[in-house]
């Protein structure tokens, strides 16, 4: 346990809110919250008191006590005042609601289309024309002024999955036969960390989600190398024939070859990522070469199967994809 | 004895069972198989329902062993998923509703003077047919794939939604158990149900009528109509995905043009009235239990049969709580927050009465009553955590986090299940003639309440840290490590609390004192016969003149019925 080294800008507390959905859902929380404290500590303490003062005396004499069958104004009394706040607390909800989900979106607001997949993130940016996986790049935005939140459109490919990354809004489900939709608007720079909530199968512990919130510079930037097509480095050609020649392009795209599969993550941009296996391992040529050569060793179930390429093969593979930056 | 005739003799001799006889094993257990009396079943439910909470124990504590620390190889993530999946499913359908219906079953017709339910042989049909259901969900361990290959246990999450369970994601057979086993009990479930609301509505002695009912009664009758209510809408779905999976229908085959959300919505509308289904029984016994122990009638008791209707009313109009994410509209989003938040009302009337009943009187903190008091602070507690999930943008947070999961285990084990336990200590003096042993009843209290606040109380934390449910295992580095190896820890004590349960019910059961006929100075009318109780309860059908007749007897010159 020890060993544990917990960065706090990276734990997806949700209550630290750093987007203004999240912002207006810490809000209510912390409503709601201070009402059912305040419940909880007049009616337990009420039971404490009876507990307490109502127990049978060791000096007991055996009788039974008044037998009180109830009381019609201190019943009524306790109906209405739960009912009172029960009132309070669903117009407090309802605003909420409101405010979150009936936000209209501004113009200019970033569109991304979020896919869900068994077991990974296919991310795409229609009218950027970019299509990554398991990393949203976002720009910063301010909640007045010089706005710019993202919206984000969700579907699934395959079964039921869920975007939740804590810190930036609350969950929504991706749908097959349905199109979903939410809003982010980071007010802040950094990595903020989410995953799969829904369960979807084997691998639903391992469909982690990375949202980098970048400055409109940085943000500016990302775009510019992303909308490239990918890199052709002539001293791994080798290994581009290789990748042409096995199945890897029947389920994989790269940006200007013929690899133009859609049921696994597109390499146009690979190395720009950080992680594989949408979170199981250290995106790296080593961890590339591992993953390769044995998927299953990384993400049990994972539907990616291992290619059995031999070893020189496999180096010169490796090669290729680490150029993809 | 004023109309109330009591067999058997009060010196609490035991009658003794096969030696006096001369009846072989095999002629003692044929009599239990072949029984249509309602307390021989009762029992059976409830020894079966005791058994699969020790399986699914078992089950909860294998996956509290693979999260106590993070990126943990204990289990694989398969068998992980089919164990919360087993797990879940099991505690409600093969514990939750055995338990449930053992009680009604034992307790209903003794408590309204009856000598059976309406229909007994209807009555052991239901009952084997619920427990053939939990036979063929844990053959799939061993048939799951197919008499060829090798057995493989359902991993689709109790909640099982679509399209996961689909022919295309969910191959071999182990769906197909699931879905059979469920099916299977359910008809017996739908059948036990009608036969509880037939017994109650036509079998209540002389004087009984409904005002005079014990709440017992009142709250099975609730409880068995929801469950005809809440039953039918799963067979429904279940039958419609059996179509998908073997006769090319595409109700929930999304690839096909179905609907997933439509499962969501048949699966909750039977999914939430069934937690109401396990809770009111939990009310039931404490509605019965703290009066006794405080030594005063139930405060409000038109009050209490008014909640308890309101409950299973609005108990049908909640189920999309469970669907805030899936992206309905704001309109429906506001209507179901505020359905669910009306919940509190009739539950907070239920928690209010039974503090009046406790205030003013004379506490005994036996062990049943121990357990009524934990019930009160935990079931305190699940409500006020369910006002914050059904607040619906706080839920966007909270839903399929660990939050929701600490919530429900706050109703199920600290609401329900202790209140099992409670039902337990209370009814077993009368159910085996014996006591169970006090010294062992603390320490299991004790155990249980340490153990499961360890569990339960930290497991919020992890969720609100953004920790989603059903994740075979987690990285480090999140802050979520430290909480879940606390939650593993409180597992353990729960278990060491729950092996000296199962201790101290076998150990009573021969070296128990007798009990006698009415060892808490209990009031309803199964303390009124011999324990146990003969096999026709009462030589002579009672007669009532309130809802109190062992009070009015104890008492004649202030009986009840002066009063109500």
């Amino acid at each position: 346990m020890a060993a544990e080294k917990t960065d706090p800008a990276l734990v997806p507390s949700i209550f630290a809110p750093e987007s203004t959905p999240a912002h207006a859902i810490t809000h209510l929380a912390g409503f709601v919250l201070w009402i059912t404290s305040a419940i909880f500590v007049v009616v337990g303490g009420l039971l404490v008191y009876a507990l307490v003062r109502f127990r049978r005396r060791a000096n007991d004499d055996g009788t039974e006590p008044a037998q009180v069958y109830g009381s019609g104004p201190v019943e009524a009394a306790w109906t209405t005042v739960p009912f009172l706040i029960v009132l309070v607390l669903t117009l407090a909800t309802a605003r909420i609601i409101h405010e979150v989900q009936d936000a209209r979106k501004p113009v200019g607001a970033l569109d991304v289309q979020v896919i869900g997949h068994q077991w990974w993130w296919e991310i795409r940016y229609p009218k950027l024309g970019i299509v990554t996986a398991n990393e949203l790049h976002v720009p910063v935005s301010q909640s007045s002024g010089d706005r710019l939140p993202t919206f984000l459109d969700l579907r699934s490919a395959d079964v039921v999955h869920s975007f939740w990354v804590p810190r930036l809004a609350g969950k929504t489900d991706l749908i097959p036969n349905k199109v979903n939709s939410m809003w982010i608007e980071p007010e802040r720079t950094g990595l903020f960390l989410g995953q799969c909530a829904k369960y979807c199968g084997t691998q639903h512990a391992k469909m982690l989600l990375r949202v980098y919130v970048d400055t409109r510079e940085d943000f500016d930037r990302w775009v510019k190398e992303q909308e490239r097509i990918a890199a052709n480095d002539p001293s791994a050609a080798a290994g581009r024939l290789v990748f042409e020649q096995t199945a890897c392009i029947n389920c994989h795209s790269v940006n200007g070859t013929v690899a133009n599969g859609r049921f696994g993550p597109d390499l146009t941009h690979l190395m720009s990522r950080a992680t594989l296996g949408s979170g199981a391992l250290p995106n790296s040529p080593e961890g590339l070469r591992a993953w390769i050569k044995s998927p299953e060793q990384f993400k049990p179930g994972v539907l990616m199967p291992a290619m059995n390429l031999n070893n020189a093969d496999l180096d010169k593979l490796v090669a290729y994809l680490t150029t993809l930056k | 004895m004023n109309g109330i005739a009591t067999t058997g003799d009060v010196t609490g001799a035991v009658p003794s069972r096969s030696a006096a006889t001369g009846k072989t094993v095999f002629d003692h257990i044929h009599s239990w198989v072949v029984s249509v009396d309602h307390k021989k079943l009762g029992l059976m439910y409830i020894m079966f329902g005791l058994f699969f909470l020790l399986v699914a124990g078992l089950e909860a504590t294998l996956m509290r062993i693979q999260l106590a620390v993070p990126n943990n190889h204990f289990v694989s993530p398969q068998f992980f998923n089919q164990l919360f999946t087993v797990h879940g499913t099991t505690m409600v359908f093969f514990v939750g509703m055995p338990l449930v219906f053992g009680f009604a079953n034992y307790l209903v017709p003794i408590m309204i003077g009856a000598r059976d339910l309406a229909f007994p042989r209807l009555n052991a049909f239901g009952f084997w047919l619920s427990a053939f259901g939990g036979l063929l969900l844990y053959f799939s361990f061993i048939g799951g794939e197919g008499m060829a290959g090798a057995g493989s246990a359902p991993d689709i999450g109790w909640f099982a939604y679509a399209p996961l369970t689909g022919k295309a994601f969910s191959k071999g057979h182990s769906t197909d158990y699931w879905i059979l086993g469920l099916m299977v009990s359910g008809f017996g479930s739908i059948a036990t149900a009608a036969n509880v609301i037939t017994t109650i509505l036509c079998m209540r002695c002389r004087g009984m009528t409904l005002a005079k009912m014990p709440l017992l009664a009142w709250i099975n009758l609730v409880m068995c109509g929801m469950v005809l209510i809440a039953v039918s809408p799963l067979t429904a779905a279940q039958i419609m995905l059996l179509l998908d999976r073997f006769a090319g229908a595409h109700f929930f085959d999304t690839q096909a043009g179905g609907s997933a959300t439509l499962w969501m919505h048949f699966f909750w509308i039977f999914g939430h009235p069934e937690v109401y289904i396990l809770i009111l029984p939990a009310f039931a016994f404490a509605s019965e239990i703290i009066p006794v122990f405080s030594r005063k009638a139930i405060f409000g008791y038109p009050a209490m049969v008014g909640a308890t209707a309101a409950i299973g009313l609005v108990s049908v109009s909640v189920w999309a709580h469970h669907m805030f994410t899936i992206g309905m509209t704001s309109a429906s989003n506001t209507f179901f927050a505020v359905s669910t938040m009306m919940v509190g009302i009739p539950t907070g009337i239920k928690i209010f009465n039974w503090l009046g009943t406790m205030w003013g009187g004379k506490l005994r903190f036996d062990t049943p009553m121990l357990f009524c008091i934990a019930f009160l602070f935990q079931f305190l507690i699940a409500g006020l955590t369910g006002i914050m999930l059904g607040a619906a943008p706080f839920n966007w947070q909270l839903n399929d986090s660990y939050f929701v999961v600490a919530h429900f285990h706050f109703t199920l084990v600290g609401g329900f299940l202790t209140m099992i336990f409670a039902g337990v200590y209370y009814w077993y003096p009368k159910a085996t003639g014996r006591l169970f042993n006090e010294t062992l009843g603390k320490w299991h209290f004790w155990l249980w309440v340490i153990g499961f606040h360890m569990t339960f109380d930290t497991m919020h934390i992890p969720g609100m840290l953004g920790m989603p449910r059903r994740i075979y295992t987690y990285e480090a580095g999140r802050g979520w490590g430290i909480w879940n190896l606390i939650v593993t820890i409180g597992t353990a004590i729960q278990v060491i609390g729950t092996l000296i349960f199962v201790l101290n019910i076998l150990y009573s059961l021969r070296k128990g004192r007798p009990a006698g006929n009415d060892p808490w100075d209990a009031w309803t009318l199964e303390w009124a016969t011999s324990s146990p109780p003969p096999e026709y309860n009462f030589a002579e059908t009672p007669t009532v003149k309130s809802r109190r007749p062992l009070w009015d007897i104890k008492h004649p010159t202030d009986p009840d019925w002066k009063y109500e």
